[in-house]
């Protein structure tokens, strides 16, 4: 083990930001969850350095960072369809996506613009090591609370690092399937508050992101949906989640995402399912949506088979060398990949 | 009392869609009956219990347990839930530079009500106002009911940009906006006293069942007291009456 990197932001890109899965218990002070958008991809890009699935990494938006690095050598990959480049005095080193390399001390890494979606992810052996406030180091900006000093990263911030963790480089056989159909949500919780067609409309009719979309929420434009009661289009305020969709007067619904507040007075036609929602938060301005009914049971188990499918991903993992080729000789090594497995997941019931 | 979906991570167990005081007592006994289960090892995969002035949202991860292993329990714990004795908060006296920059709503609300801007202040501090719950933003307290007059529906166009430590009303109740956000409630006045911090032992200064006062003060003195807040001369709980 060594320990102290620190990454000094030479560029931060447009919305670099330290996350984690959140705060999840906190609601009662009217503390949002805040978290990555793509938790998915964050368990996923956090196996491939050694990482537990919910240490800290950067999120970034439409552009990644660039930095460099104040440690001997540092174990990182990114996560999701953008490119990362390594530049050093022997040259430049391009790795893919959804591979584990190593950068070396005066090395420049530089993060490429995210190809489809908004969103992408790096992950460091050891994790982003800002202090955890309220139990987490995911930022929400607004309140200024946890991250690095509760904000985007700026230029000239030194980010620091926690201990390098010695397991194998990884990198995953294929990158993770984005696209796949339909966005699953479940009715309600006031699905009664609007015209029988609006949820077939809903669930009937395309949707558009529009340009309204940032951790918060994301609006969309469709069909209006109809209140049945248009003098009273608002409620009196409620608990929501990450993935309602909430439904002002003028009937565009805007899906809250992980910044969103704890309460809120809009109706609410429906909700997101979990395992869909990450994909839906990704989505770029301009996205085309088409949304599907399922049951609450339903839901339940895609957010298993979610997990089960994430577990699968990282065990058909193959090991790589220190500069994303492929490592032979650990590959052959089946023990050490299945030793990665288990230290991934010691909770078996989980 | 109904069950409502919210996804697969979440219900909400709703008592009344309206302001209704049953509806809070009801929220505030399946609250504690909740925590007491929790407290003993029951309703294992819980993860967070969120109260608001007429429901209460149960957060699960659907990895360890599932809405049709908890929904029974919770509806019993609903039905069995004894009255708690009623809770009993902390009573505050907070200071508020009423109307001026910090208040540019005060003079419009008080002519909608018929009175000058100087008896619409006097009835926001005539009444000590109680805290129903937080929410919207960490540490943001809805409080009420104010008096009848000052009630008025929210901006038709919020605001981008709402000041921290605006003093707000909007229909019965009444708020201070902890952190700088988008808001659609009149703006009456300034508090200078800080609301969250995760510094503290309890992040949140103001919790349900608290009772606030508010105290006009003049200029001079809102700037003396924001100093003496900011020097540690002062500290948010010199503004505490009475420890519960």
């Amino acid at each position: 083990m060594t320990s102290g990197a620190i990454l000094r932001i030479r560029d931060p890109g447009p919305a670099t930001t330290v996350q984690d899965f959140g705060r999840h218990q906190m609601r009662r002070l009217g503390v949002p969850v805040a978290g990555t958008l793509a938790p998915d991809w964050l368990y996923l890009v956090n196996a491939l350095v050694g990482n537990a699935p919910d240490l800290a990494g950067l999120e970034f938006r439409m552009v990644g960072p660039r930095f460099t690095i104040d440690a001997d050598v540092l174990r990182l990959a990114v996560g999701g369809p953008v490119s990362l480049r390594i530049d050093g005095p022997d040259g430049r080193r391009e790795v893919p996506p959804w591979t584990a390399s190593l950068a070396y001390l005066g090395e420049t890494v530089a993060i490429g613009r995210v190809q489809t979606g908004t969103t992408a992810l790096l992950a460091v052996s050891g994790g982003i090591d800002t202090p955890p406030v309220l139990d987490a180091r995911a930022t929400y900006a607004r309140a200024a609370l946890g991250g690095h000093h509760g904000r985007l990263l700026q230029v000239g911030d030194a980010v620091p690092v926690g201990s390098q963790i010695d397991a194998p480089l990884l990198a995953l056989a294929k990158p993770p399937d984005d696209l796949g159909g339909p966005i699953r949500l479940v009715a309600g919780p006031q699905d009664d508050h609007f015209e029988p067609t609006a949820f077939s409309d809903l669930c009937g009719q395309e949707f558009c992101v529009s340009n309204s979309v940032d951790r918060m929420g994301m609006r969309l434009e469709g069909p209006v949906l109809r209140h049945l009661d248009p003098s009273r289009a608002e409620i009196v305020s409620d608990g929501i989640v990450p993935g309602a969709v909430q439904v002002p007067g003028n009937g565009q619904p805007i899906v809250l995402l992980a910044d969103g507040q704890t309460v809120g007075g809009y109706p609410k036609i429906a909700t997101v399912i979990s395992a869909d929602l990450p994909r839906l938060a990704r989505r770029a301005p301009g996205d085309r949506i088409r949304f599907m009914r399922v049951d609450v049971a339903e839901a339940e188990t895609a957010a298993r088979r979610m997990r089960d499918d994430l577990h699968r991903a990282i065990s058909t993992a193959r090991p790589v060398g220190p500069d994303g080729g492929l490592d032979l000789r650990r590959l052959y090594e089946d023990n050490l990949i299945s030793g990665v497995v288990d230290s991934y997941n010691p909770d078996p019931a989980k | 009392m109904r069950i409502l979906s919210l996804g697969d991570r979440a219900f909400t167990v709703e008592y009344a869609s309206g302001f209704d005081d049953a509806a809070r007592a009801a929220v505030v006994r399946l609250d504690a009956a909740i925590q007491s289960a929790r407290a003993v090892g029951k309703l294992q995969g819980v993860i967070d219990v969120a109260p608001t002035f007429r429901s209460l949202t149960v957060h699960y991860d659907p990895l360890l347990t599932t809405r049709a292993e908890l929904e029974p329990e919770i509806r019993a714990l609903s039905v069995g839930a004894k009255s708690a004795e009623a809770a009993k908060g902390s009573r505050w006296t907070l200071p508020v530079l009423y109307g001026g920059e910090g208040g540019p709503d005060l003079a419009g609300l008080a002519t909608a009500a018929g009175l000058q801007p100087a008896e619409a202040v006097d009835l926001h501090v005539a009444n000590p106002v109680s805290v129903h719950m937080l929410g919207f933003l960490p540490g943001f307290a809805f409080m009420g009911d104010i008096a009848k007059p000052l009630r008025q529906p929210r901006l038709k166009t919020p605001r981008l940009r709402v000041p921290a430590g605006s003093v707000a009303v909007a229909d019965r109740l009444t708020a201070v906006y902890p952190w700088e956000s988008p808001g659609g409630w009149h703006l009456i006045g300034r508090c200078p006293v800080p609301f969250f911090d995760t510094s503290w032992t309890q992040a949140s200064l103001l919790a349900p069942a608290d009772e606030v006062r508010f105290e006009p003060v003049t200029p001079e003195r809102y700037a003396e007291t924001a100093s003496a807040l900011q020097s540690g001369d002062l500290s948010p709980d010199d503004f505490r009456e009475t420890l519960q």
